[in-house]
């Protein structure tokens, strides 16, 4: 964050009045005055984002009993978690749920922005449509999940449509509370979170260089391949970091659309801090955030989003 | 993560109203006589903070109270595990607790709670024996797990532990109560179920449910195992690791093969699961049943061979409360057991500690339906006007010396609590 401080003192001193007399922010060296315009900001982070994780690492190493907590340093959560094969199964699980969501999102999210850009030909319609995209999100989310339940159930919408047209004869089980139906639910969830930054970069690709690679011969593949992926390249990696970040950090989706059957990290955190056991979930919340940076750092290498925004 | 329900229902207006309500109530019902007059001036600017489990946290009961007592009673309701949570870590959050006995166990080592004088309650001398001697009738056989009697009293108003016998000082004072099996959609089943075995019966693969808190869920878990068969309990309410780890053997495997269709954690996902026929046989609640039933759907709590898994709650009192709204704390526990919120629970199902009061306030009709386990003679409503059963129908299990007679186990919290949370955990995640 503090990365961008030097580009604000110009800014700063350029605003600020020429006054002769009192007091006067262009008086101050740059360097002070870029300190502290940044400095609200840097408190806001140290207090509601270093201080609660450097809090969570803390009691992660703590002691619990039934309805307490007390200070301690061991490693027994630790341990308890990473000796456990059923943290290694949610955890995969985790990440089975992340990437097939990230895949999924990620097709449908670029068809999407790229219908919206290239192929609507007005302003007016693209924002029409754009609009219309958004339209789910005017109820809570919880909601969205939960109708799914009727609609995929055993004597569901979908069920009872089948096999009236006669596609099945026996109700599909693991249409509900399976694997399927909480994918079903992220996608529907998060699609949005992936076409709106993949929008927003294509809306910004110079036309003309889409002409340039028609005029030299591109098929429409190639242009797609050679100019608008690598373009949209951003926000691609945005929309990912959200849906990926969204996907792991979910309980109340698997809980509901699986009908507490699986389990992610999630889940188990929200079991642990449910059941008062506060250190365990510290521990799990931990091993989850490294985790998710990892994720993060290894797609940060494919682009650098400062640059290219 | 929880859904937390604030009922309150306090306007001016409704404090004007109760204020004039009060010396014709206070007269009428002789709720609060022995106590001086001179309190119906000063409670009526009390306010008492309750939280529970939503089953017998009531708007109803709290406007009753109101009419009858004139103060204030503020409801939360929240889901078990919350409230043991609110109950241990925020002593100040609340005046009244509403909790069950297992949860008792856990909270009352904290000092949150005060014990009762039982010289001041009224109807002391009424309270079935389950929440006194722990006997039923003078032959019955104490239960397993958290009997309610075990954990009801302490040895004076400071004790911390729990004392074998009555002692005057009690923890918790009984409100409501009932005994759990599983519930069954017979129409969809169409063949008598008669044992816990069943739940695992590979008949009912992928329609089958059990409830995902680790605590009533285990309890049911070592109902069906021990109706198999294949493990014997010392104490189900108190098992052993190697106990813990061979009942989740068998349900992680039931799992893995896919007899479950989903694990329920509130009332309403019990509910739907039931009425949308997800699931035709799972551990539910009374309420539950009767909820499907008021759809129009057949449900039937089914009595079981190997008994009941029972639970009883009770209210509790917040350390931190003396004097004036200790006082009112005290009168609103008499007002509890005086019959009317027993007669209005009954009404649904449920038991009330001092059932001969609770009589008064339900008509011959209901009170051999629900109490002596007759056949109705008419038709039977809940209090919120639902017809649950006509002229001729009687309920499932019979009377209430029958049902509450042939509980197996009580909820119980475990010394190895921790290890079986974990256990239960892997077995969710597995």
């Amino acid at each position: 964050m503090t990365d961008q401080t030097p580009s604000l003192p110009h800014a700063a001193s350029a605003r600020a009045p020429r006054t002769d007399s009192g007091f006067s922010l262009s008086r101050l060296p740059d360097a002070v005055t870029g300190w502290l315009l940044s400095l609200p900001l840097a408190l806001v982070l140290l207090f509601f984002l270093v201080l609660p994780i450097a809090m969570i690492v803390v009691v992660s190493f703590w002691g619990a009993t039934e309805f307490s907590i007390y200070p301690a340093f061991q490693f027994d959560n630790y341990e308890f978690l990473l000796t456990s094969p059923v943290t290694y199964q949610v955890f995969f699980n985790t990440i089975k749920y992340a990437v097939i969501t990230w895949a999924i999102t990620l097709v449908l999210g670029f068809t999407i922005a790229h219908f919206l850009a290239f192929h609507v030909r007005t302003q007016t319609w693209q924002i029409v449509l754009f609009l219309l995209c958004t339209i789910p999100f005017w109820t809570s989310n919880i909601i969205r999940m939960i109708s799914w339940i009727p609609f995929l159930g055993r004597n569901g919408i979908a069920n009872s449509t089948l096999i009236s047209m006669g596609v099945i004869d026996e109700p599909l089980e693991w249409l509900l509370f399976s694997d399927f139906s909480v994918i079903l639910a992220f996608v529907h969830l998060y699609t949005l979170f992936m076409v709106v930054p993949i929008f927003n970069t294509m809306m910004r690709i110079d036309k003309s260089l889409i002409e340039a690679a028609y005029d030299n011969g591109a098929s429409g593949f190639q242009t797609l391949t050679n100019v608008i992926i690598p373009l949209a390249k951003p926000g691609i990696m945005i929309g990912s970091i959200f849906v990926v970040t969204l996907v792991m950090g979910d309980f109340i989706t698997v809980r509901f659309m699986s009908g507490s059957q699986k389990a992610n990290v999630g889940r188990l955190i929200s079991n642990d801090v449910a059941l008062l056991q506060y250190p365990s979930a510290a521990a799990t919340a931990v091993i989850l955030l490294i985790t998710v940076l990892l994720v993060i750092s290894i797609l940060l290498r494919f682009v650098d989003i400062r640059k290219e925004l | 993560m929880t859904d937390t329900v604030d009922k309150k229902g306090v306007s001016r207006r409704s404090i004007l109203k109760g204020g004039a309500a009060l010396t014709g109530a206070a007269l009428g019902s002789g709720a609060i006589t022995g106590f001086p007059t001179i309190w119906a001036q000063n409670i009526k600017n009390v306010t008492l903070r309750q939280f529970g489990t939503g089953v017998s946290n009531l708007n109803e009961v709290g406007q009753k109270v109101k009419e009858d007592l004139g103060f204030n009673l503020e409801m939360t309701a929240l889901d078990s595990d919350a409230v043991t949570q609110r109950a241990a870590t925020q002593p100040d959050s609340f005046d009244i607790a509403d909790i069950e006995y297992w949860i008792c166990k856990k909270v009352w080592p904290t000092g949150n709670l005060q014990a009762m004088d039982t010289s001041k309650i009224k109807n002391y001398d009424k309270i079935v024996g389950i929440f006194k001697s722990g006997k039923l009738t003078p032959e019955s056989v104490i239960a397993q797990g958290t009997a309610p009697h075990t954990v009801g009293f302490v040895d004076g108003p400071d004790g911390k532990t729990f004392a074998k016998e009555q002692t005057g000082w009690m923890t918790l004072i009984p409100t409501i109560y009932n005994a759990d099996t599983l519930g069954i959609r017979p129409d969809l089943i169409g063949r008598p179920i008669e044992s816990w075995t069943e739940l695992l019966n590979p008949e009912f693969k992928g329609k089958a449910s059990i409830l995902d808190i680790s605590s009533i869920g285990i309890m049911d878990a070592a109902m069906v195992c021990e109706a198999m068969g294949e493990i014997k309990y010392g104490d189900k309410g108190n098992m052993t690791r190697e106990e813990i780890d061979k009942t989740m053997a068998i349900f992680t495997e039931a799992k893995k093969n896919g007899q479950f269709r989903a694990f329920w954690k509130t009332f309403d996902e019990s509910v739907n699961l039931m009425a949308s026929g997800e699931v035709v046989i799972q551990s539910m609640w009374s309420p539950a049943i009767t909820a499907v039933k008021s759809r129009g759907i057949d449900c039937v709590y089914q009595p079981l061979k190997e008994g009941y898994r029972s639970w009883g709650g009770g209210i509790g009192l917040s350390k931190s409360l003396t004097g004036l709204e200790l006082e009112a704390a005290y009168e609103y526990i008499n007002w509890y057991l005086d019959g009317w919120v027993g007669g209005f629970l009954m009404r649904q199902g449920y038991y009330s500690a001092v059932p001969e009061t609770s009589k008064l306030h339900m008509s011959e009709n209901e009170w051999g339906y629900w109490f002596e386990g007759k056949a109705a003679t008419g038709d039977i409503t809940n209090p919120f006007g639902d017809v649950l059963a006509k002229a001729g129908d009687t309920r499932d299990g019979g009377s209430f010396y029958e049902r509450m007679g042939a509980v197996a186990c009580w909820n119980a919290v475990m010394d190895e609590n921790q290890y079986m949370v974990r256990k239960w955990n892997e077995f969710i995640a597995a």
